[in-house]
Order: structure tokens, then sequence, then C-alpha cells
């Protein structure tokens, strides 16, 4: 089995550009990927896309093939979706096709176009990841799923709004110096307290924002980086994916992500390390709570525990393990399609050290990345580690 | 609105527990689902038979939805609650309660019947308070 490496990373910026199309946003960000990698468009040998709500948005279905014209590639592409986690197992099939011997380059990514749309057809289209016979049509929103989940957090284990607050807080100021974030201005504690409410408990700045976006990485075996002097510092050593009832009112917990903490499992001992061995994470903060769920099924904080890392300092800048230092869903922004390769782009960034944020973790080696699905009825975990 | 989708199965669900004979399916190990279903998704028995919700359900957790979709632009703020009922839980808008989070426990006791939206009449699960814990 080869080992796979990470030789060049692409983004457009996150962030309101209703007038931009899909195609020209995914585009973008593929040339960016190239022009990092410094590997030729003809080298590629496939194209894993992700994208969720394009026949809403943007009336285009069948849109691999468009993606591949506008990125300049011809080759076999085909279309990725898992609602949130779309671009997620983008990257995973990327990874397990360069392992499996049958293709050397592939590019994975995805892309989301978003403001287009007023915000009440967003918020319908984001629902359609949920279960729609049984709750959807029971009321049931996508920041509304996130709020029973918080609920019965809050109920299982304890902690407040305050706690959720400080993630926000924690993530905003992460932002600030990353290019590519919608937000880059902090939230303070009291400002997220003082916020409108959208399901309470949570609040809006519990909730991550409505964003335009795309994401390419450059995929390839150590070999052909190594046969082509192709500089890919940073390796995929581990993925894992999970699946778990869809509807909520399913789950064994309703306080818990049973999907990612399959995920992660899978993930570290592909890899052969463990959570104590994570250095650096981003994780999947589509709403506050929803970072705590990460921490625990990442390991990186026992259950019950997550709600008070942010608050503590265990996952901020300076902390032990720094958590979401590109900004996160929250403040970076959450193309839905494209966030899955947007947190593997950063995470790369972060421990090349090229990232503006990469002297917080400049003996970083190991990182990881979690990407999930609607309420993580699915959930994608990848880990990086530094190889050279 | 376009007319509304038949979905043999849910429809026929609904109808029932419109009528006060709302039902899950179990299978032989007693894992309970909602239809339409042809595999328990638990242990993967075929055999799945129908067996009465709870006449009221035990409220695991909820929320006061004050941003929703187009379809129920009408009904906020409105209370979503996921309630156990036996067999399965279900998820439904609780009405009868002040749309406040300090309106509701976890534990309260509600029974599940069919409302309809306040934005355009379709079929909804409701909760209506059940009194005792
Ligand atoms: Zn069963």
């Amino acid at each position: 089995m080869t080992d796979v490496r990470v030789a060049g990373v692409g983004l457009t910026h996150f962030g309101s550009h209703p007038e931009r199309t899909g195609r020209d946003l995914f585009a973008t960000a593929a040339l960016r990927a190239f022009e990092d990698a410094g590997v030729p468009r003809g080298d590629v040998e496939e194209l894993n896309y992700g994208n969720f709500m394009g026949a809403l948005a943007e009336h285009q279905g069948h849109q691999a093939p468009l993606m591949a014209e506008a990125a300049g590639v011809n080759c076999p592409a085909t279309r990725y979706e898992e609602a949130c986690a779309s671009a997620g197992v983008a990257v995973r099939e990327a990874v397990r096709t360069v392992r499996a011997g049958e293709a050397d380059v592939v590019v994975a990514g995805g892309m989301e176009r978003m403001t287009n749309l007023p915000t009440d057809e967003v918020t319908e289209g984001l629902a359609i990841a949920a279960d729609d016979l049984f709750e959807v049509r029971a009321g049931v929103t996508f920041p509304g799923a996130y709020a029973l989940m918080a609920k019965a957090y809050f109920d299982a284990y304890g902690g407040e709004r305050r706690d959720l607050a400080h993630v926000a807080a924690k993530n905003h100021a992460n932002a600030v110096p990353n290019e590519y974030a919608q937000y880059r201005q902090e939230v303070s504690v009291e400002e997220a307290l003082d916020a409108p409410p959208v399901a309470e408990p949570l609040h809006l700045y519990d909730a991550c924002p409505i964003t335009d976006g795309a994401s390419a990485l450059v995929i390839v075996s150590e070999e052909y980086a190594a046969e082509h002097d192709v500089d890919a510092p940073v390796a995929v050593t581990g993925t894992g994916q999970g699946t778990d009832r869809m509807a909520l009112a399913d789950r064994e917990h309703l306080a818990r992500t049973p999907a990612a903490d399959d995920a992660a499992d899978t993930a570290y001992a592909d890899a052969g390390v463990g959570p104590d061995d994570v250095d650096v994470a981003e994780v999947h903060d589509c709403f506050t709570i929803a970072e705590v769920f990460a921490l625990e099924s990442l390991e990186i904080a026992d259950p019950g525990e997550g709600i008070s890392a942010a608050r503590d300092g265990v996952t901020t800048a300076d902390g032990d393990t720094p958590v979401n230092l590109s900004g996160g869903l929250k403040a970076k922004g959450h193309p839905v399609g494209a966030t899955g390769g947007s947190q593997i782009a950063e995470l790369t960034r972060l421990l090349r050290g090229d990232h503006p944020n990469s002297d917080h973790v400049a003996d970083a080696e190991v990182g990881v990345a979690h990407n999930a699905g609607g309420t993580v009825a699915s959930a994608v975990v990848h880990v990086l580690e530094v190889a050279e | 609105m376009s007319a509304p989708t038949s979905n043999a199965g849910h429809d026929e669900w609904l109808d029932a527990l419109a009528d006060g004979d709302g039902y899950a399916l179990v299978c032989p190990d007693g894992h309970g689902s909602l239809p339409p279903r042809r595999v328990c998704p638990e242990c993967g028995a075929t055999a799945l038979a129908e067996e009465p919700l709870a006449e009221t359900g035990r409220v695991e957790t909820y929320n006061v939805v004050h941003v929703a979709g187009p379809q129920f632009a009408d009904d906020v703020p409105y209370v979503n609650a996921v309630a156990d009922f036996g067999p399965v839980r279900l998820a439904g808008v609780l009405r009868g309660v002040e749309p406040a989070l300090d309106a509701v426990s976890v534990g309260d006791r509600v029974a599940a019947g069919v409302e309809e939206r306040a934005t355009d009449g379709e079929r909804l699960v409701a909760f209506r308070p059940a009194g005792g814990e």
C-alpha cells in the first residue's frame, strides 16, 4: 500500500459571492491547488467533487463533468454527496484510490453556492439533510436539530450557553488573520450571549454563516511525488468513516455522535496514532455545540468534558490542542460541499508552516480533520502527519 | 404549494396517529421503527409487526425554533420536541405551551396526534401536554 501525500491545496475566499457561479468558484480553487502543487493538470487521473445543494441553488445536476472542464482536467469525474461531509468523503475516496494503486494523482474537493438564494430557501435546503418524513415535516430545522442535541447534552452532562459562547469567541479570534475567512472580526462572549435566538438554546453566534466557496486538493502517491520532485511534506495517514441512523429520534444517544466515534476510531487505527498524539484539529463546528461533540468523538475530551474545553483554554490557539485555528465553519464559513476539503487544506497549511496561525503549532506533527454530515448521521475523519 | 405528495406507508401511519391509533413497527427482538420499512434497522429482521405507541411519551429533549424555512414561516416561534413513546421516539411540534425553554422540562409527559401547520395547513405530528411526570 502506497503512502498518500497532499501535494497542493487551493481555496477560494469563503464569504458572500452571490454573483459567482459554482463552476467559477471551483475552477479558482482547483487552479490554486495546481499552482501550489506544481503538478501539471494533464497528470490528473480522477476528480472527486463534493456538492450538496447545487440542484437547488443553481438548478444544476450532473456537476462533476462541468467541474472537470472548469478545472481544465479531462478524466473520470464523480460527484460525492454526503450533506456537509460531501468533500470529506470525496477526499476519503481519493486517498483510497491512490492507496489501491488505481491512480497516482487525484483532485478532491468541493463547492457550494448558497448566498444567491434567499435565507429561508437556504434554511429549507439545509433541512433536507434530515429525514424528510419524520423530521423536516415535524418542524425540525438544521439549527433546530443541533438545538435538540445541545439541550440533550446540557441535560445529560451540564453546561450552559456561556460555554458555547466561548467556542464562538475562540473560533472568531482564530479567523482574524485567515485571508480566506468570511468573518475576520472578533466576537466577545458577551456579544455571543446577547445575540438573537435561532433555535434555543442556540443563538445567532452559535451558528455558522451561509457561505459561498470552493476547495481543492491535489492528492498524490508518495512515489509520484518522489519521481516528479513534488514538494509534498504532509501525508494523509489515516481515514475513517461512520454512519448512524438518519433521524435524531432514532439514535441511541441524543447527546453523542457515534458515527464520528467510529470514524475517529478507524482513522486513528489506520494511522497508528491515538488521541494523545493529536497536536492540532479542524473540526465540524457548524454550530458551537457540534465542536463539543467532535472533541468527544475524537477523544480530545472525555464525554461530558468537551463543553468546557474552549472556556478552559484547552482548545484555544495557545492551548494544549488548538482546535479550528482556521476559524472553523463558525467564522471561516461553511460552503457545505466544500468544507471537508477546506479543513484538510487548512490543516495542511498549518502543518507545513505557511498558515497565518502556524506559529501556534510550530512543532505540530499530527493533525486531525473531522467532517460531519447533517446531524452526524455520517462522519469522516482524516489523520494528517508531517512526513518530511 | 403543489398538491401534497402521497407517501404510501407514511400516509397510513399519520392517519392512524390522527385516529388515536398510532403504532410502531416492532421486530421479534423488540426494536421499534417507523414505516415504510421492510427491514429492522437495528438487527435486519424482516418480520415486523405493528404495536401500539404508549398512551403518552416522555420528553427527551426540546428546543424553541425562531427561524424556520418557508413551510413553517407562520408557525414560529414553536417548541420542537423528541419524545419517547415506548418502541420508538417521535419528533413533533409541542403545542399548548409557551414557546419558551423554561415552559417545558425534560421528563414532561405528552400525547401525540396530528395537527396542521399554521403556514399551509399540511399535516404534522403534534404533541400536547399530558400532565404528570
Ligand atoms: Zn430488530
